[in-house]
């Protein structure tokens, strides 16, 4: 049977969150999906909404949940960094009670609150790959409005405020976090690519596309992955 | 490892970077020869689209790219983006 999908809350540092959530709330199979960062996010929404709602039909709950100052979030993004996001991550953890942790790309910068649980990560970055690709459209975007920026000049005016980034207003604080991050090693972590291997998840990686785009394809063979490796 | 790509192996994980980044299709990717123009022929790829593209390089290629280095002319045609690669390969 196939669930609608619905939205569930979780409160993190005073504030409400929300996570789309698919399947049966007593599923004994419940998986947490920590989404990638940024404008990342957005362009993979379709392909994980997808994904879980073909979880669902296998008994496999799924909660995707909204990093604060994100997607649906009314909490100020400038106020957020790597440390407050892996505490949402924990906090919805507390709320969704879940038996399996799933992280995409930037996700697997934070995704390590759960040591013990059993976690799966989709193509993992490191920070800094983040930060340049939106530092450079930064630098891009100004050099067609006639400014003159570079990188490191960027990067040192984040000190004083917040630095619109492709659309987003991030902290300096969030920035230097970025810059130097990857992805914690967990004792049960399986790391998986893309590509046309058995191990492997066949699509594109669309991620990096500059226009939003939909994988029905790859919606299916990540949901089949996901089901094998959590047993359901 | 990346270091010793071939030429053709350099090609082949160029037309991978670029279908990822841009989205083309398999018709386009086969058709891309040396001399095909990219910059200012290819709607897919703006100023925003090389951005993702250079980090893209970087990190499936193992190299560096110092933006200053970065010039119109690289991204012209296929042929000098697959040389601008083969230059910070063996740089």
């Amino acid at each position: 049977m196939s669930f609608a999908l619905d939205y569930r809350q979780y409160d993190t540092a005073g504030s409400i969150e929300i996570a789309l959530m698919c399947g049966a709330e007593n599923a004994s199979i419940r998986i947490l999906i920590i989404p990638p960062l940024f404008e990342e996010m957005n362009r993979m929404r379709r392909v994980l909404t997808t994904t879980i709602r073909h979880l669902s039909k296998v008994s496999c709950a799924s909660y995707l949940i909204d990093l604060p100052g994100c997607n649906e979030s009314f909490t100020p993004l400038p106020g957020q960094d790597l440390k407050s996001w892996h505490l949402a991550v924990a906090d919805s953890a507390k709320t969704f009670m879940p038996t399996h942790i799933v992280s995409i790309r930037g996700g697997a910068l934070i995704d390590h609150a759960l040591p013990e649980l059993p976690h799966w990560r989709l193509a993992p970055t490191k920070g800094a790959s983040l930060a340049k690709t939106m530092l450079r459209t930064r630098v891009a975007a100004d050099k067609e409005a006639g400014k003159i920026s570079t990188v490191d000049g960027l990067i040192a005016a984040s000190g004083l405020q917040p630095l619109e980034l492709a659309g987003n207003l991030i902290s300096g604080k969030m920035l230097a976090q970025l810059l130097t991050a990857e992805p914690n090693p967990l004792p049960n972590c399986e790391n998986v690519t893309l590509g046309n291997e058995t191990d492997q998840i066949s699509g594109s990686a669309l991620w990096l596309r500059t226009e939003p785009g939909d994988d029905p394809e790859m919606a299916i063979s990540l949901s089949k992955a996901l089901a094998e490796w959590c047993g359901a | 490892m990346t270091e010793h790509l071939s030429e053709t192996q350099l090609e082949s994980e160029m037309r991978s970077i670029l279908a990822d980044v841009l989205g083309l299709s398999n018709d386009v990717l086969t058709s891309l020869s040396a001399n095909t123009p990219l910059f200012g022929a290819l709607p897919e790829l703006d100023s925003m689209a090389v951005a993702g593209l250079l980090t893209e390089m970087e990190d499936r290629l193992n190299i560096m790219i110092d933006d200053d280095d970065v010039d119109g002319e690289h991204f012209e045609t296929f042929g000098s983006l697959v040389n601008f690669a083969k230059g910070k390969l063996s740089a």
